[in-house]
């Protein structure tokens, strides 16, 4: 089944002055299960194009359907809530709520769900024992390594069922125990689960675990390498 | 959790927390203070006014303030005056019957103010025996005479001199009396200190050949908050169709001009603090907007509505204002309280000239919960629109730009 679909995308950064094409007609299809790496180098659109699928950013040209659903269409309430219920997001520097403890940060897109209070417990217990925190809840980000810091951005970007989750470039920080525990986690959720996974990474320990690596050089695809 | 995370983002940066409390706190307190300060200088400067011989209210013949002539000497009867005296607001009530007359003594002669009072009721209005430099102050059975200062040094007379009075009596009657002066009254205004000349009232009456009549009662209340409704209280009683019964605002307008000339001008020195105050609490949002961008722009990449995160900046904002105006008012409360029982005393030039017209030199606040709430609320209701800065900019915030910064 597809999950992500994208025709001819492009993205043209200053598009009256002097042009940049950041991506140049992407033709993308990514189904239910996968566990795809997008790599490349600096510059080719990878974290363009995560952004783009994500609904962070759109697209100059071509449709991005995620689910059937074209959601370059969608105004920017049902963006942010297409976002909320489909979209786990994974980013490079973490990027949880300062204030907000462990616990209370996985909890926090499930609380703009309305998810019921023992629901979103529940859960939040379930995900923390999957990354292996279940000991850290109370601790804020600042009270957590960098890679427990990630390991609970994976328990949040799991926290709302989405559909599939799209990481960049989660293991940049990362040194090497953590990069790999973080991967183990991952590859777990996508084979137990069945969760979609897409990475954009240079980090070769990711691409090495990735079932599909498609690489982008000057916004355009230049080579889609299945491992199954 | 939005209240928590408000409350949470609000301490995250503690010294800036506590940098925008103390410029809310300050802002209510040199406020509330200059108000206080403004308010309590007028209050006193109209209290000494008022009690220096008008009253917080009068008592007339309708008509007479616009006319003051003694054929509009009026009388109340003994249930009337004992009615209005038995109101609350009302501590006393001074009677006067008062012309114009011509003083003169050998080969001199002057105009002068002709006032017949009660002794008494007189001095506890207006504290007129304080005034007297030689002799001795009335009693209500004497048949002489008090002379103001200047009046006498004018005429050349002394206590226990004789002085004569003629005058036009009610109802077109001749009016002349010859009576021994028994004390003098020094007066800071040269103008009441070449004119006044005090008699019983019953001595004036009969001069006048007014027996039972007043032009005047002047109205003794302690408490300036209960003037209005202890003039309404009279207007219960008396008819006011034949009676004007005025307030000291209307006896007095220039005062009244002066106090709001006077207030115009701090109109302007508060618009300046509040504007310096508002950019101060606007360049704290401001920076606290641009810090936060990054983490807006996560809030609104995982799901957050834009209407939402606003809603907590702007909570997050109302919290710290409310915070800052509430220890305003507590920080503000004892310093106004204290300069309201130990007011600020004026020396010098300024300070002999309100001598010389019996005030006290004295500057002290108003302390009146008004002013507090009043201040901390205008300082409140700035913070909150103020506050609205951040949801333009969220409304603005691209995530993905915000993400990258």
């Amino acid at each position: 089944m597809d999950v992500i679909k994208t025709k001819g995308v492009t993205k043209i950064y200053n598009p009256d002055k002097i042009p940049v094409y950041a991506l140049n007609g992407v033709d993308l299809l990514i189904e239910e299960g996968e566990f795809t790496a997008i790599v490349g180098p600096s510059g080719s659109g990878k974290t363009t194009l995560l952004n783009i699928i994500g609904g962070l950013d759109r697209p100059s040209g071509g449709a991005v359907m995620v689910h059937g659903q074209n959601i370059a269409e969608l105004s920017d309430n049902q963006l942010i809530d297409f976002r909320k219920d489909y979209i786990g997001f994974v980013f490079q520097a973490y990027n949880l709520i300062p204030v907000l403890t462990a616990q209370e940060n996985v909890e926090f897109v499930m609380l703009l769900q309305k998810r019921s209070k023992t629901e979103r417990q529940q859960r939040v217990a379930e995900l923390m024992d999957a990354v292996g925190l279940s000991d850290k809840m109370d601790r804020r980000p600042s009270e957590l390594s960098g890679g427990q810091q990630q390991r609970v951005a994976v328990a949040r970007a799991l926290a709302p069922k989405p559909t599939f989750i799209l990481a960049d470039e989660p293991t940049a920080n990362l040194d090497s125990k953590s990069t790999e525990n973080l991967l183990d986690i991952m590859t777990r959720l996508n084979k137990e689960e069945n969760m979609t996974f897409v990475f954009s990474t240079h980090d070769q320990r990711v691409i090495d675990r990735a079932r599909r690596v498609v690489t982008l050089v000057d916004g355009e695809i230049s080579k889609d390498e299945r491992r199954d | 959790m939005v209240t928590k995370l408000a409350w949470r983002n609000i301490w995250r940066n503690k010294r800036r927390t506590w940098i925008t409390m103390a410029s809310i706190l300050f802002a209510v307190l040199f406020g509330s203070f200059m108000e206080a300060l403004q308010q309590g200088a007028w209050g006193n400067m109209i209290n000494n006014v008022v009690n220096f011989y008008m009253g917080y209210g009068q008592i007339h013949q309708k008509g007479y303030w616009d006319e003051q002539v003694i054929d509009k000497a009026f009388t109340l009867s003994p249930q009337q005056l004992q009615e209005i005296e038995a109101i609350e607001e009302i501590q006393g009530v001074v009677p006067r019957i008062e012309s114009f007359g011509l003083v003169s003594t050998t080969g001199m002669t002057r105009g002068a103010l002709v006032v017949g009072i009660d002794p008494a009721l007189e001095q506890s209005l207006t504290k007129l025996e304080d005034r007297i430099v030689a002799g001795a102050y009335l009693e209500k059975a004497d048949k002489s005479v008090l002379v103001a200062e200047g009046l006498a040094k004018i005429l050349k007379l002394g206590v226990q001199d004789t002085l004569v009075i003629i005058s036009q009596g009610y109802h077109g009657v001749n009016a002349a009396g010859k009576y021994l002066i028994k004390g003098i009254v020094k007066f800071g205004s040269p103008e009441l200190n070449k004119q006044m000349v005090y008699l019983p009232l019953p001595v004036a009456q009969q001069f006048y050949g007014a027996e039972g009549l007043l032009t005047s009662i002047a109205l003794k209340i302690e408490d300036q908050d209960d003037i209005d409704a202890g003039l309404a209280a009279i207007g219960e009683v008396l008819d006011t169709s034949a009676y004007e019964i005025m307030k000291w605002d209307a006896l007095l307008p220039d005062l009244v001009q002066a106090k709001s000339l006077d207030s115009a001008g701090n109109y302007i020195v508060y618009f300046i603090l509040y504007s310096i105050i508002a950019f101060g609490i606007f360049g704290t949002i401001l920076m606290m907007t641009k810090e936060r961008e990054y983490e807006f722009g996560i809030l609104i990449g995982i799901g957050m509505r834009r209407f939402r995160l606003s809603a907590i900046v702007w909570l997050e904002i109302v919290l710290l204002g409310m915070l800052g105006a509430l220890m305003g008012i507590v920080v503000s409360t004892p310093i106004v309280w204290y300069f309201n029982k130990n007011p600020m005393r004026f020396s010098g030039n300024y300070a002999d000239l309100l001598e010389k017209f019996g005030f006290e030199p004295i500057f002290p606040t108003a302390f009146d919960p008004k002013i507090f709430v009043t201040q901390a609320l205008i300082i409140f209701i700035m913070t909150v629109l103020l506050a609205l800065y951040p949801w333009f900019k969220i409304r603005r915030l691209k995530p993905v730009e915000a993400m990258r910064d």
